[in-house]
């Protein structure tokens, strides 16, 4: 039996401990602000383009002192990022720390907040263009113009260089020929009764980007427009009611199992599950819908406060040069630079010649018209489905 | 939440906790420190930032923070409150069906004398009452999904079977839920003395009078425990039916994942703790019918 003054001294002791440990989790580590050699004029972490920086040696170098990158939410069978991860480390050697690969936008930005000053926090972001606007609103990011930013078009970049568009692809119905006899094309041919418990989207529209994309374009198909996405939810409540819709989130593994044959998602996602599963008894075809053409590019941007400010600059420029953009390329995702580089001839001509055909070119909803469509389908979707 | 077990009462008599009582010293509360400090970290200070997230809104341009009740008022309202319903109507269905259904195994075991039966059967409960998740929706789908075996030797979709919906999700749940209420049970269940069966049938009781009059009332505090617990795990349960029914059953956990970690809808966190902070209410308001209740009648099971 241990004396009162004992059991006191152990207790003080243990919460003691239970204190310490809590707070070490939090501890903010020393800034990491690597000054540059002497030929650049401004701190990484203020330098709005290269030419602040004193050129892309003088990155180089800098990028080389701080010896690593935080990056967030890269899956690597995504957009081919595995493949880019590499070459980045390999090209500059630059350690690349890859947190969470599976996180959303969202944890990418709580990421960000809640990680000020602390040296794990994310440098760079691949982030959903709702949340590149919404964050770029509350200052999070750091203005930087790449050197390929003239190339970018006016739409797809904010002004200041706080965000820019990356990569992106269309709306595609992905369907198992080895199992469907006649693969759908278009969002109509989607009703018909053969299709019966087939089809299927990436995840819930109010969460997933591309399962919300997917019922956008669904509703460019039935007289709906950016201001309108309600014709698409109507069109997937009448899915639903036919049968024919599968609330099953489709995955690779769904795909392989044959559980959703008919899946509506990224064309690159697709193209990529064509690649994996040939020879394993699925035959998968992908379509551009020629009634519901949507496409979505996904935006990159700098954490103002990033732990190794010249890493992630050098990033940017890594991802925005020709190299970066024909990685995006060969994971069946079209970069943003991809007509410039058609034009001037750097592109990969292979990977293009693999991606599905396109008419005409994309068109993007303002910023107000996400807004309102997000609104009317987080209210409406539930109660059409159900 | 588990049941008291006989076994840890049986030797307290009234005298000896008395004199326990009088040696305790004025400040022996202090050994309690380290699960008072605890229980503040790990309940009190989220508890603290739901509540305080939920109530609040803070200005993304100036980062000034004011009162609102307009998180709370939203989270009652259109599809949220669909969620929340959607929610309850799940939780209580499957518990009570799980609640009977493993009450019923849990007697079988029990008074089957068989001891390897009795340890297989509660191996197995302990094992199943914790797979859950991605892992258990896609072994469904496998094996009764659309294209899933099953589904297909005894063509289930003919019979209007359809894993992706409200009943399919409950026959899911009901997958770990009887193995819980199996774990949960069995020890009140042992704790009904046989000598009490033998006294009702020489006082000449039936069967049905022993349980109607004897057994249920003895077990009611556990049963409504197991049933509190079957609720609150159905209620919190999220990854199995994000994986199988995304959107198309609303579930409150669902549409707080959506509002907190999302690529499409943004700046609804608020909203998401709002729910949050409903859910908890919802689970007091369960608690709190089961905890008068179990206080009456658990003495009879010391």
């Amino acid at each position: 039996m241990l004396s009162s003054s004992a059991r006191r001294g152990a207790a003080v002791l243990l919460s003691a401990a239970v204190l310490t440990t809590l707070s070490a989790c939090g501890a903010a580590p020393d800034q990491a602000a690597g000054a540059a050699d002497g030929k650049s004029k401004v701190q990484p972490g203020a330098a709005a383009s290269l030419t602040d920086l004193g050129g892309m040696d003088a990155l180089v170098a800098a990028a080389q002192k701080e010896g690593q990158l935080n990056v967030i939410a890269l899956p690597p069978d995504w957009a081919n990022y595995g493949e880019i991860i590499k070459a980045f480390e390999a090209k500059y050697k630059i350690k690349v720390n890859s947190e969470n690969p599976d996180a959303s936008s969202s944890d990418e930005i709580a990421a960000v907040k809640s990680r000020k000053g602390q040296k794990r926090a994310p440098d760079v972001m691949d982030l959903g263009i709702a949340f590149a606007r919404s964050g770029a609103g509350e200052n999070l990011f750091a203005p930087y113009k790449v050197t390929a930013w003239d190339k970018i078009p006016a739409g797809q970049k904010d002004a200041d260089g706080r965000w820019y568009n990356d990569y992106g692809g269309y709306i595609s119905i992905g369907c198992d020929a080895a199992k469907i006899p006649n693969c759908p094309t278009t969002f109509a041919d989607l009703l018909k009764p053969e299709y019966k418990g087939k089809v299927a989207l990436n995840g819930n529209p109010t969460k997933s980007g591309s399962a919300f994309g997917g019922v956008y374009a669904a509703a460019l198909a039935n007289k709906g427009s950016f201001a309108d996405i309600q014709p698409g939810i109507d069109f997937f409540g009448q899915l639903r009611k036919s049968g024919n819709f599968i609330p099953v989130e489709s995955t690779p593994a769904t795909v392989e199992k044959g559980e959703t044959p008919i899946s509506i998602d990224w064309d690159y996602l697709n193209a990529g599950y064509a690649e994996q599963f040939k020879g394993k008894g699925v035959d998968w075809k992908v379509a551009v819908p020629a009634d519901g053409v949507y496409a979505q590019y996904y935006s990159q941007a700098i954490n103002k406060e990033a732990p190794n400010p010249a890493a992630a600059r050098l990033w940017m420029e890594f991802l925005y040069s020709a190299e970066g953009q024909n990685l995006w390329l060969k994971g069946h995702a079209r970069p943003v630079l991809l007509p410039v580089m058609t034009q001037d001839g750097t592109v990969d001509k292979d990977a293009a010649a693999k991606l599905p055909q396109i008419q005409g070119t994309p068109a993007f909803p303002a910023s107000a018209e996400l807004d309102k469509a997000k609104a009317t389908l987080a209210e409406k979707w539930d109660k059409a489905l159900s | 939440m588990s049941p008291s077990t006989p076994a840890s009462h049986s030797e307290g008599t009234a005298g000896g906790s008395t004199g326990r009582r009088r040696r305790r010293g004025p400040r022996t509360w202090l050994a309690a420190l380290p699960l008072l400090v605890f229980t503040g970290l790990c309940f009190g200070v989220p508890l603290g930032a739901i509540a305080f997230g939920a109530v609040t809104r803070t200005d993304p341009s100036s980062g000034a923070t004011r009162l609102t009740g307009e998180h709370l008022a939203r989270s009652l309202q259109g599809p949220y409150l669909g969620s929340l319903i959607g929610s309850v109507q799940l939780s209580a269905l499957t518990a009570l069906i799980g609640g009977v259904l493993g009450v019923l195994i849990a007697q079988a075991v029990v008074t089957s004398r068989s001891q390897a039966l009795r340890s297989a059967a509660l191996t197995a409960s302990g094992v199943l009452a914790n797979f859950g998740g991605v892992p258990l929706a896609f072994a469904f789908i496998a094996t009764v999904g659309i294209s899933g075996v099953v589904t297909q030797l005894a063509d289930l979709t003919s019979l209007g079977w359809s894993l992706y919906s409200f009943t399919g999700l409950a026959v899911v749940y009901l997958y770990f839920l009887i193995p819980l209420m199996v774990l949960v049970i069995a020890p009140a269940l042992d704790g009904l003395r046989p000598q009490w069966r033998e006294a009702a049938q020489n006082n000449g009781a039936t069967g049905r009078q022993f349980w109607r009059h004897v057994g249920l009332p003895v077990l009611a505090p556990s049963l409504l425990g197991g049933f509190v617990l079957l609720f609150g795990t159905a209620f919190a349960a999220h990854a199995t039916a994000a994986a199988l029914v995304g959107g198309s059953v609303p579930l409150v956990t669902l549409k707080i994942a959506d509002a907190l970690s999302g690529n499409v809808l943004t700046g609804q966190e608020n909203v998401a703790l709002a729910l949050g902070l409903d859910m908890i209410l919802i689970a007091g308001l369960v608690m709190a019918v089961y905890l008068p209740l179990q206080r009456r009648s658990a003495r009879w099971l010391r």
